[in-house]
Order: structure tokens, then C-alpha cells, then sequence
């Protein structure tokens, strides 16, 4: 591949100090995410991945080793490319949906009239056309996602950091938020690192799986995922996915 | 039957209706209970006995009800404004909180209604001090419901705001402060309660006006009536300041995320 990758990771530590306590929450964690990948992170609780997805949020400083976020064909701002979505949809109970979505672009003082109109595209692309003036609490908890969704892109970020965001739903809809989110991730072609402790989950959305592991925390590996695009529900079924999850589960200790 | 039943319920107008029928019902049950029960004017006159009372031109209902609304008005008002700026002080100073917080909740366990005879002491007695009685009940409910919903923010919530460099003051008007508004009125219901209870307890206290000081002069001549009459003004200053609070409150904060 000829282009620079668009995240690089080089021996990353963080460390947690709570008194006189140390507590390493990420080691090593070294890996390349390439522009318009959707990236994995998967591990079990406590194996430091939405630490790590903090630090590449810049909330958290790290102690240790090398993160760059750009390249020279893909420049980064860190202020305003990035787009978060978290467990919880976070959306503000005394705000209407649309209004929700506006939130980081007036945190960012963008152009409201040309913001609004893309929130109305946004939802759309997410599947909640005609929900503009409802409140939260009118929608399901998989409407209220793709809310988060459509909010986290409103100011076009280069990179969408997501913290384990199908976790709270069942599982009939986290799969079929998995497929829209593929769709979502295809039409707008954004970076996505995807932290999740599904191991079916972080191998079907994967470009590219990174597994870390817990006590102590440190990454374990990082392969690609060839399995074809668009991805469907019955790749679940196909050996290649098997023998993807079973290295994951060996890695994880728990086969 | 049950259908209609049903469709009242659902409905709006229905539930209005069935509200005001509650009342009108609980009037009849008076009527009935003093005239049947045959029951001396003294202990319990019927509806029309104690409406009749307003018209005794020397009670000076109007001016009477107009100086209880005052204290009761001024006193939340003022409990409002002090409980809500002190509040915002307190997320502007950490250590200002930590100080001050432990103290209003030992200050709270004081039962206001003992700081009366001091108040009245301290200010003479007249329409001042009687505020002073209603806001210092009305203000520590406001106070701590508002210092509880500015810190009940989402950290998730708080780390989307930073990923994006959104400043304090940002988070402040967009986050924290329309979040804590569900509290500020859970606050103000409870408040708007204790106010009237106050001025009333002043105007027991000591005064020379007023609702309750009124209730006293006519206790004494046995003119039942006229405190019952009393009682049902002091009453409906409540109910329109609890109604206003309900209204605003309806017009800022949407259905789910009402509280109390």
C-alpha cells in the first residue's frame, strides 16, 4: 500500500495513578489504521481499549510511546474531527431529536442554516427521517443510537471513535445495527475505530481486528479481516469467520 | 360504560372534568355532613355560612390577602433567586461547595418555624420579617435540589463537549444548566408548600396583618366562619403559586424529563 496510514500507534502506555497506586491501563499498544478503515478493538473489561480510545480522542494524555493521527493527504484537526458515540445515546432529554444531532456544531460554532440541513440528510441516511422534532424519549434504544450516530457526524469529523455503542441493545437489533452501520460507515467513507467486547461483532465489522487483553493490559495482536464487502449475516456461518473468532477466543484465553 | 370510562381518562378535557368534579364533590360532602349531621356553626358552618363571612366589610379580606400573598410571594421569590445563585456558586467553586454544603444540611435540620420568635425579635414584626420566615423554609429545598441536578451530569457526556474543545461555559448553558432544571422545579414545588406555611407561622408569631393574623383576632370572638373563610384564601394563594410553578414548568421542561 502506497498511501500513509491515517492513525499510527507506536509502544502507547497509559498509566492511571490513583494515590500512590499505579495501574497500567494500556502497554504497547502498537498499530496502523489506513484512511476509510473501520477498525476493532475488542478485549475483555478492563484490557484498556476505551482508555486507548480516549487517548486517541485527546481527553487523555498518554505516558508513553507514539500517537499520530493525519497524514499529508488526510490532515487532521484535532478540535473538530472527531465524532464520538458512546453506550449510552447521551442524546438531552429537553431537546428535540434534530436539535440533538446540531449539538457539536454549535459547540463548534459551525453555520447553523447549512448545519441543519445536513442534520435533516444525517437522519436520514441513519433511517430517522420524519423523528426531527420528536423527543428522545419517543424513540426506541436503536433509534436513540442512530440519533448518536447522525450527532456524531454532523461536523463532518475525519475519525469516529465508538465506545461499545450496540452494547445496551438486544441482539436482534445490535445486528441490525451492525449492518447499518456498515452502510453508514460505506456512504460516508469515515475512519471508524469501533471498541467492542463482542468478538462476533468486531470480526464482522472489521477491516481490521485489534485484540487486546486484560491484567496486565497489553495488546495481544492485530490482523486484517478478508472477508468481502458488503458484508452480510450469513458470513457468520462461513469457516473463514470461525476461524477468525477462534483466534481471537485462543488469544483471549478462553478456548 | 367502561368505554367511556376509558376515553375519559385518556382524554385531556376528561381528566379536567374529573378534577373539578373532585372539588365540587368534596364541597357537597360539607354541605351534607353539617347539615345533616346537624352541626353547630361554631364547630363546622356550612359552605355558605363561611363564604358568607366575606361579607363582613370589617375583616378587610382583600387587604388582608393581599399582605399574606406579598410575604408569600416575596419570600419564594427570594428563596428562588437566593437558592439557585447559591447553587450556581457552588459548581463555579469546588471548595466553596465542600464548605457550604455540609453546613445547609445541618442548617436545614433546623426547624424553621424556632427561628420565628428570633426573626420577629430581630426585625420587629410587619411584612419583612414574615417574608423572612417564608424564604428561610422555601430556600434550602430549592438550594439542594438545584446543587444535586447541576452535578448529575453523564462523564461520557462531559468527554463528547471536550473531544470537541467545548468550553466550560459551553457545558454550562448547553449541559449543565437545562439538566438541572427538572431538579430546580422538583425543588420549587416542595418550596412553593413550605413558603405559605411560613408567613403563615409569622403571622401567628406577631403581626398586626395578614391571613393568619386575621385567624387569631376572629378565634377569639368564635367566628368560625370567617376562619374557615380564612383558611381557603390562604389556601388558594398557595394553589395559584403552586399552579404558576406547574405552568412554567410545563412551558420549559419537556414530559420526560419532569421529576417530583
Amino acid at each position: 500500500m502506497t498511501t500513509e496510514p491515517f492513525i499510527h500507534l507506536a509502544g502507547v502506555r497509559k498509566v492511571y495513578r490513583r494515590g500512590r497506586q499505579e495501574h497500567l491501563a494500556v502497554s504497547d499498544a502498537t498499530f496502523d489504521v489506513m484512511p476509510g478503515e473501520l477498525v476493532s478493538l475488542v478485549g475483555p473489561s478492563g484490557c484498556g481499549k476505551s482508555t486507548l480510545l480516549k487517548v486517541l480522542a485527546g481527553l487523555h494524555p498518554h505516558d508513553g510511546g507514539e500517537v499520530r493521527i493525519g497524514s499529508a493527504t488526510h490532515p487532521f484537526a484535532p478540535e473538530r474531527d472527531i465524532g464520538m458515540v458512546f453506550q449510552a445515546p447521551l442524546l438531552l432529554k429537553w431537546r428535540r431529536i434534530l436539535e440533538n444531532i446540531l449539538l457539536p456544531a454549535e459547540l463548534l460554532g459551525l453555520p447553523m442554516r447549512e448545519a441543519r440541513e445536513r442534520g435533516r440528510e444525517l437522519m436520514a441516511m441513519v433511517g430517522l427521517a420524519g423523528n426531527e422534532d420528536k423527543y428522545p424519549y419517543e424513540l426506541s434504544g436503536g433509534m436513540q443510537q442512530r440519533a448518536a450516530i447522525a450527532r456524531a457526524l454532523i461536523h463532518d469529523p475525519k475519525l469516529v471513535l465508538m465506545d461499545e455503542p450496540f452494547g445496551a441493545l438486544d441482539a436482534l437489533t445490535r445486528e441490525k445495527m451492525n449492518l447499518e452501520l456498515l452502510r453508514i460507515w460505506k456512504e460516508s467513507g469515515k475512519t471508524i475505530v469501533f471498541v467492542t467486547h463482542g468478538i462476533s461483532e468486531a470480526v464482522f465489522l472489521g477491516t481490521r481486528v485489534v485484540v487486546l487483553t486484560a491484567g496486565p493490559a497489553r495488546m495481544a495482536d492485530n490482523f486484517p479481516i478478508e472477508l468481502p464487502h458488503p458484508r452480510t449475516l450469513d458470513m457468520k456461518t462461513h469457516e473463514a469467520f470461525g476461524v477468525y473468532t477462534r483466534r481471537i477466543y485462543k488469544l483471549l484465553g478462553m478456548e | 360504560m367502561r368505554d367511556a370510562l376509558r376515553s375519559t381518562l385518556d382524554s385531556r378535557v376528561g381528566l379536567y372534568t374529573l378534577g373539578v368534579l373532585a372539588h365540587l364533590g368534596l364541597l357537597l360532602a360539607w354541605y351534607l355532613f353539617v347539615r345533616l349531621g346537624d352541626v353547630p356553626k361554631f364547630v363546622m358552618p356550612s359552605p355558605a355560612d363561611t363564604f358568607g363571612a366575606l361579607l363582613k366589610p370589617n375583616y378587610d379580606w382583600w387587604k388582608n390577602t393581599l399582605v399574606t400573598a406579598t410575604e408569600i410571594f416575596a419570600g419564594y421569590g427570594m428563596a428562588l433567586v437566593v437558592g439557585v445563585l447559591l447553587a450556581l456558586a457552588f459548581t463555579w467553586s469546588k471548595l466553596l461547595e465542600a464548605l457550604a454544603l455540609p453546613l445547609l444540611v445541618t442548617l436545614n435540620m433546623i426547624p424553621k418555624v424556632a427561628l420565628g420568635p428570633l426573626i420577629i425579635v430581630w426585625f420587629k414584626y410587619g411584612v419583612f420579617p414574615n417574608t423572612l420566615i417564608a424564604f428561610s423554609i422555601a430556600v434550602f429545598p430549592i438550594l439542594l435540589t438545584t446543587a444535586r441536578g447541576l452535578r448529575e451530569i453523564e462523564p461520557d457526556l462531559l468527554d463528547l463537549v471536550r473531544s470537541l474543545r467545548g468550553s466550560r461555559w459551553q457545558t454550562f448553558t448547553k449541559i449543565q444548566l437545562p439538566g438541572a432544571l427538572p431538579y430546580v422545579f422538583s425543588g420549587m414545588k416542595v418550596g412553593a408548600i413550605l413558603a405559605v406555611a411560613g408567613a403563615i407561622v409569622g403571622e401567628f408569631l406577631g403581626s398586626d396583618r395578614g391571613l393568619g393574623y386575621l385567624m387569631l383576632q376572629v378565634q377569639v370572638t368564635l367566628d368560625t366562619p370567617a376562619m374557615f373563610m380564612a383558611v381557603i384564601l390562604i389556601t388558594l394563594i398557595g394553589v395559584v403559586l403552586y399552579g404558576l410553578v406547574l405552568a412554567l414548568e410545563h412551558w420549559l421542561v419537556p414530559k420526560d424529563a419532569r421529576i417530583g
